[in-house]
């Protein structure tokens, strides 16, 4: 009789779930969604991941952390591949990630990808201030302290914030 | 032969944006307020990204070509097999084929504005064309890269309206970042030899087609911003066949420098 293999991809996916982002630590990989995929092939596990920026530092410690958390658990073989296609977006990171984000006291990416034109002087999104929930708030910069995020005030509470731009 | 074509074109993309990212990184803790020296280092990141994904696949194409054609590896200064870090780090002045304009000097802010616009729209043009190539790779990183640039076109533009078309001062200073940038723009729509022979295969993006398309785009904002793109300039090329400007060297000598004093060094 041939030996099944018993390592289940399951068990994989709940082992992610505790893999955080190093820089916005209240996300897990998978609230990101830069997980693609996972299999499992005689006892070797695959992973397939996809950065969020082509110049995302936090990508090789994330791929190192990923081979940490499966060793824990006795995954000895692990292939962590790196995929640029198809393109990874803001409308792939779960509804509890965005959740814990606004918790965190970033604002989380609105759905519409008002990014992805190059119009000048545009109508600004309106973003919800994670502090005191007011939608008046104004950009400070399209650039903030990571790739991933812009720089906004709140005119109500006045507090500065985050928001994760949305991609 | 076709595969050197192609290596060559990726190294062209990769140089393009490493030279660029590290002109905008020399601005880290320079920058006019705080929120644009993140901006600007911000744009420099995204470049260094976009080049690390176009090395690490000319490291691949350059290991199996050696490989199919039974070579010892030797790009990489002979330490072996290529890498994306033999690529950056240990390639000469003439083995660059940056654009010219990529490493022209950072200038005043206005002048990295606009080498930041005239870029921006340059690249902004080549990525939406190379997400359609024929080569899956080279379309996959483009189409990455397109959402980025995309801000990067955006921010530049409205400084370069903001600048032009604010006190006497700023849109003087355009002048002369005008003056001394304009030449080195039609580079980047005359075709090198390793382009033509990609285009031939769909792989490479015909930039000729699109200087048009460019041209409009710098004038609608030129307009806003009161400036004029000069007529009958004199194009100086030869940065994408490896002839630079006197600028690369330095470049190269801060940019190298750690791996050539401790070779193979890591953190």
């Amino acid at each position: 009789m041939t030996p099944v293999t018993d390592i289940s991809t399951h068990h994989i996916w709940s082992i992610l779930e505790k893999v955080t982002d190093p820089e916005v630590p209240v996300l897990t990989v998978i609230d990101l969604g830069i997980i693609r995929e996972v299999t499992v092939n005689d006892g070797e596990v695959k992973i397939v991941i996809t950065p969020t920026y082509s110049g995302c530092p936090a990508m090789d410690m994330i791929r190192i952390n990923i081979k940490m958390a499966l060793l824990e658990h006795g995954y000895k073989k692990v292939n962590v591949v790196q995929t640029l296609s198809p393109a990874w977006t803001t409308d792939w990171m779960t509804e509890e990630g965005k959740q814990k984000l606004k918790e965190y006291g970033i604002a989380p990416p609105n759905t519409k990808q008002l990014v992805c034109h190059p119009d000048l002087f545009a109508i600004e999104e309106a973003i919800q201030c994670p502090h005191c929930h007011s939608y008046h708030t104004h950009i400070v910069s399209e650039f903030g302290s990571t790739a991933c995020k812009a720089l906004y005030q709140c005119d109500d509470c006045k507090e500065p914030f985050d928001y994760f731009k949305c991609h | 032969m076709k595969t050197q074509s192609l290596i060559d074109y990726t190294l062209h993309l990769a140089d393009n944006s490493l030279i660029l990212a590290q002109r905008n990184a020399e601005w880290c803790g320079h920058g006019p307020i705080l929120e644009q020296d993140i901006a600007i280092t911000n744009i420099s990141l995204d470049l260094l990204g976009q080049s690390r994904n176009f090395y690490q696949y000319a490291a691949q194409l350059i290991n199996n070509s050696q490989q199919s054609e039974g070579k010892a590896p030797s790009l990489g200064g002979g330490l072996g097999e290529a890498t994306e870090d033999t690529l950056s780090s240990l390639r000469t002045e003439r083995q660059f084929k940056n654009c010219l304009l990529a490493e022209q000097p950072n200038g005043d802010w206005g002048q990295t504005i606009l080498r930041q616009f005239f870029f921006s729209a340059y690249q902004y043009l080549l990525y939406s064309h190379l997400q359609q190539s024929t080569d899956e790779q080279l379309a996959a990183i483009a189409a990455k890269a397109i959402k980025e640039v995309t801000y990067h076109l955006r921010w530049s533009s409205e400084w370069v309206i903001r600048l032009g078309d604010g006190t006497e001062e700023s849109h003087e200073r355009m002048m002369h970042a005008i003056d001394e940038l304009a030449m080195y723009t039609g580079e980047m729509f005359e075709p090198a030899s390793y382009e033509t022979e990609v285009i031939s295969t769909k792989q490479g993006v015909n930039m000729a087609d699109l200087k048009e398309t460019w041209m409009r785009k710098v004038k609608e904002v030129f307009d806003e911003a009161t400036l004029i793109f000069p007529g009958n300039i004199f194009t100086q090329k030869g940065g994408k066949e490896g002839k630079h400007t006197e600028h690369l060297g330095y470049i190269l000598t801060e940019l190298q420098y750690m791996q050539r004093t401790y070779p193979g060094a890591e953190w």
